[in-house]
C-alpha cells in the first residue's frame, strides 16, 4: 500500500521541520524528491541523508518569477516530469490587525497563498496532458477556525482551501487530484520556545491528549499522494488530534 | 494550405488525438472532434504557445472550428 515508487515529487519550504518530514517519508514510500526553500545548505544536507533519488531546487518564493520557474527547475533537475507537488511553504507575520502592516498581510498572502498557485498552475499544465498528477497543500487548522494575531495567515490558509476545490473541478475530469492536509498544533522549532504554561493549556484542548508531530502531516500528505487514494479531491484532512472537528 | 494552416492541423491532432483526415477547416473542436472545454484551453494554449501570439479569453471563446483558430492566428500575425 501507498507506494510511491517511480514518482517524482517536488515538496516546498523542504529545509523546515514539517516540510523535511514530508519529503522523507514520500522518499521512503519511493519516490525521487526534489526538495526546495531558500536555505541551500538545510536542503543539500537533508538531500546528503536522503541519498539516492534526491535533489535541490533552491527557490524563494516571495519571488513571483522563482515561483512561476520552480516547477520546470524541479523537472530539470530530476529529469522527469512532476507526479505530485507539495506545497508546504510558508511564513507568518504574526500581530494583531490594528498593528499589522501591509507588508505583514502582502508578505503572508504572497508566499502562503500567492506561490502555490504559481506552482500548482504551472504543474498543472503537464499532468493535464499527463492525465496523471496530485497536488498536495498544507493549510492549517486556523485557516477554518481563525486566529488572533493571524489575520493574513488565516485568510492565506482559508484561501488555499477555496483554491484547491476550484482547481479539483477543473482538473477532475483529467485524473488530477488537488487536496488540502491541514495541521493542528505541530511541535517544532517554533513551538519548542512556548512557555510551558501555555503548552499544557494547548495540549488540553486537544482530545488526543499531545501536540501533533511531523510525521502525523507527513502521513496525510503519503496518502493523499497515493494509488490508493485515486478518488479523493477537493478534501482538507485535518490532522489535528481532534481539536478541531470540522 | 498555408503555414499557419499546417502548424494548426498538427497541433489539433496532436492534442486531440483524432485521425488527420478529420481535421478540416469546418470540423468544431467539440462537435466534431470530441474535445471538452479542458482541451479546447489546452488548444489555445498550445496555439499561443506555437504562434507567440497572445489570444485572450473573449477571443478564445469564439474559436469553435478549425478555421476559426486558423484566421485568428493569420490576422494576428499579419497585423
Amino acid at each position: 500500500m501507498f507506494s510511491l515508487s517511480g514518482k517524482i515529487a517536488l515538496v516546498t519550504g523542504a529545509s523546515g521541520g514539517i516540510g523535511a518530514a514530508i519529503a522523507r517519508q514520500l522518499h521512503a514510500q519511493g519516490a525521487t524528491v526534489v526538495l526546495s526553500g531558500t536555505r541551500e545548505a538545510a536542503l543539500q544536507e537533508l538531500a546528503d541523508s536522503l541519498g539516492e533519488r534526491a535533489y535541490i531546487a533552491v527557490a524563494n518564493l516571495s519571488d513571483p518569477a522563482e515561483a512561476d520557474g520552480l516547477v520546470a527547475k524541479a523537472e530539470a533537475v530530476a529529469g522527469a516530469p512532476l507526479d505530485i507537488l507539495v506545497n508546504n511553504a510558508g511564513l507568518t507575520r504574526d500581530t494583531l490587525a490594528i498593528r499589522m502592516k501591509d507588508s505583514d498581510w502582502s508578505q503572508v498572502l504572497t508566499v502562503d497563498l500567492e506561490s502555490p498557485f504559481r506552482l500548482a498552475r504551472a504543474a498543472l499544465k503537464g499532468m493535464l496532458r499527463r492525465r496523471a498528477g496530485r497536488i498536495i497543500s498544507i493549510a492549517s487548522v486556523v485557516g477554518t477556525t481563525g486566529n488572533a494575531g493571524q489575520a493574513n495567515y488565516a485568510a492565506a490558509k482559508a484561501g488555499i482551501v477555496g483554491m484547491s476545490k476550484s482547481l479539483a473541478q477543473e482538473a477532475g475530469p483529467r485524473g488530477v487530484t488537488v487536496n488540502v492536509v491541514a495541521p493542528g498544533f505541530i511541535e517544532t522549532p517554533m513551538t519548542d520556545v512556548l512557555p510551558e504554561a501555555v503548552r499544557e493549556k494547548l495540549v488540553g484542548s486537544i482530545p488526543l491528549g499531545r501536540m501533533g508531530n511531523t510525521g502525523d502531516v507527513a502521513s496525510a500528505v503519503v496518502y493523499l499522494a497515493s494509488e490508493e487514494a485515486a478518488w479523493v479531491t477537493g478534501t482538507t484532512l485535518h490532522v489535528n488530534g481532534g481539536m478541531a472537528m470540522v | 494550405m498555408s503555414d499557419i494552416a499546417d502548424k494548426v492541423k498538427k497541433i489539433v491532432v496532436e492534442h486531440l488525438g483524432v485521425d488527420e483526415s478529420k481535421v478540416t477547416p469546418d470540423a468544431s473542436f467539440i462537435d466534431d472532434l470530441g474535445a471538452d472545454s479542458l482541451d479546447t484551453v489546452e488548444l489555445v494554449m498550445a496555439f499561443e504557445e506555437a504562434f507567440s501570439v497572445e489570444i485572450p479569453e473573449d477571443a478564445a471563446e469564439k474559436i469553435a472550428t478549425v478555421k476559426d483558430a486558423i484566421d485568428y492566428i493569420e490576422k494576428q500575425k499579419a497585423a
